[in-house]
């Protein structure tokens, strides 16, 4: 299983597996790591699993679908190049290590 | 330290209250207490991917158990409240056991509305995790099966179960689908979708009895099937409440606070009556948008941060593959007008009352939903002639008005 670090606003850090097909948000949720709230359970409705995807792994990742395009326009924290909803980002074998940073507010 | 917060209803509506007391700074003991031995869950997926079994039931829980334990919430599964005793502020639970509270918030949540006919025990409903299991099963080994009711549970149900190759009637009373909640444009649409996947729908039709070979028809007709499920709306648990002495109407009453007359006690989610001025007045909704926004409210109000409930009602529903989302209360409106193309599945129907936006329903339109959501929570006049018009910049409208 592919490893995930989640960066906390404040700097704390955890690492922990996220199984292939379920998402990075899922991976905070059910491991308990606070910062990633997913309000809507991950239906991209609600853009409260917002992360900053670490730079390396951008070109690795989908691109942004239309739905999600438009949940980043609402979420709490500013949006940057590197926001992604977490619940849209699938884990895969080439995800390994993956870092993502929380923001500072979901909601 | 004091009795703090009392949660009765560990669904949605109960888990976000307590998140939110916490999020909030709240310091006092905060009490969780559900009926279910599940850890609190998420329900939309188990009428949709759940039951579709594209989605594992470890995937349902709204927090992992350490989340309790981080945050010191004691959450008691598998307990049920018996009654509210007011003046000694405590909850009886059906234990016999009492629990003290400060603030007591009921998040009771809703019970499926009982088709009343001969033959209604073999019927099926969906609101609990478990109940879709069963129901899950019966529809991997259901030769035929009939929906009754054609609201969103039903329809949702009626999709998955005719993706996976089931032949699948849904019986509706009303004339349309979705009647309540839509225009009947969407229902129309929606009648033509579930007809060119397969289902079949009958409309105007109701149901005289159900017997283990399908149902029987008031208008004399009959239908075969060996799996007969309803969804015919809900009821709101509002008994605890009536008990207690508190106003009940559609629901446990309470102020645009979401408080009861007595101080002490906070009704939120399915089971609050409460004030709400995107529907003209007072109303009960039934979505994960109320229950999250209504926690926070009270959260709010609890932590020493009043402030009144003002949330902007959205909603989804998946059909097939198509994604449909509600902004704003649409019943009420005196006009609508469509913007995008219904030939090619991706539209909206924007409602207006005396030329004021009321709602935005919209099918593949993601773009159209998030902009009504900023357009009617800041009020921003839009015109029905630029609602229309696909060429005016509703995005652009709708960010600098909540920007300003």
């Amino acid at each position: 299983m592919p490893n995930v670090t989640y960066i906390s606003h404040k700097g704390e850090t955890h690492t922990v597996n996220v199984p292939v097909g379920t998402s990075v948000m899922e991976g905070a949720v059910k491991n308990g790591i606070d910062g990633i709230v997913a309000e809507c359970g991950g239906a991209c409705m609600c853009a409260t699993c917002h992360v900053y995807v670490d730079p390396a792994f951008l070109e690795k990742l989908p691109p942004i679908g239309e739905e999600q395009e438009e949940m980043l326009g609402v979420t709490a924290a500013e949006r940057k190049p590197n926001s992604r909803l977490s619940c849209q980002i699938e884990m895969k074998p080439i995800l390994e290590g993956l870092i993502v940073r929380m923001p500072e507010r979901q909601v | 330290m004091g009795a703090g917060v009392v949660i009765l209803g560990a669904g949605q509506a109960g888990l976000e209250t307590a998140a939110a007391l916490r999020m909030q700074g709240y310091q006092e003991p905060v009490t969780l207490i559900g009926e279910e031995l599940h850890l609190p869950y998420q329900r939309p997926p188990l009428s949709k991917d759940y039951l579709a079994g594209k989605m594992a039931a470890d995937s349902l829980p709204l927090r992992a158990p350490v989340y309790f334990e981080n945050h010191h919430i004691e959450l008691r599964l598998g307990e049920r409240a018996a009654a509210i005793d007011r003046k000694a502020h405590q909850v009886k639970l059906a234990s016999g056991e009492a629990v003290l509270y400060e603030k007591l918030v009921l998040a009771l949540g809703s019970r499926n509305r009982p088709l009343q006919v001969k033959g209604a025990e073999s019927i099926l409903y969906l609101r609990t995790v478990d109940e879709a299991d069963r129901l899950k099963q019966r529809i991997a080994d259901a030769r035929e099966i009939a929906v009754i009711g054609g609201g969103f549970i039903g329809l949702e149900i009626a999709a998955v179960a005719r993706a996976l190759g089931k032949p699948v009637t849904v019986v509706e009373v009303r004339q349309r689908l979705m009647a309540r909640a839509v225009a009947g444009v969407l229902s129309d649409f929606f009648l033509n979708l579930h007809r060119g996947r397969g289902v079949q729908v009958l409309l105007s039709t109701t149901i005289a009895e159900v017997h283990s070979g399908g149902v029987l028809l008031q208008n004399g007709g009959s239908h075969s099937a060996d799996l007969v499920l309803a969804g015919i709306g809900v009821l709101p648990n509002a008994e605890l409440a009536r008990h207690a002495g508190l106003a009940v109407g559609n629901g446990i009453v309470v102020n645009e606070f979401l408080r009861t007359e007595d101080p002490a006690i906070y009704a939120i989610g399915d089971c609050a009556d409460h004030p709400n001025s995107f529907a003209g007045g007072r109303c009960r909704l039934e979505s994960v948008q109320n229950a999250v926004d209504q926690a926070k409210c009270v959260a709010r109000g609890i932590a020493g941060n009043p402030t009144p409930y003002r949330d902007v009602p959205w909603f989804w529903t998946d059909q097939f593959d198509l994604r449909f989302q509600m902004a704003g209360i649409s019943p009420g409106h005196d006009s609508f007008v469509i913007r995008g193309s219904i030939e090619n599945l991706k539209f909206s129907v924007f409602y207006f009352k005396a030329g004021r936006l009321l709602a935005v329903d919209s099918v593949s339109r993601f773009g159209d939903h998030v902009a009504a959501r900023k357009l009617l929570a800041s009020g921003t006049p839009l015109t029905p002639e630029q609602a229309a018009d696909e060429s005016f910049d509703l995005k652009k409208l709708a960010t600098a008005q909540s920007a300003a």
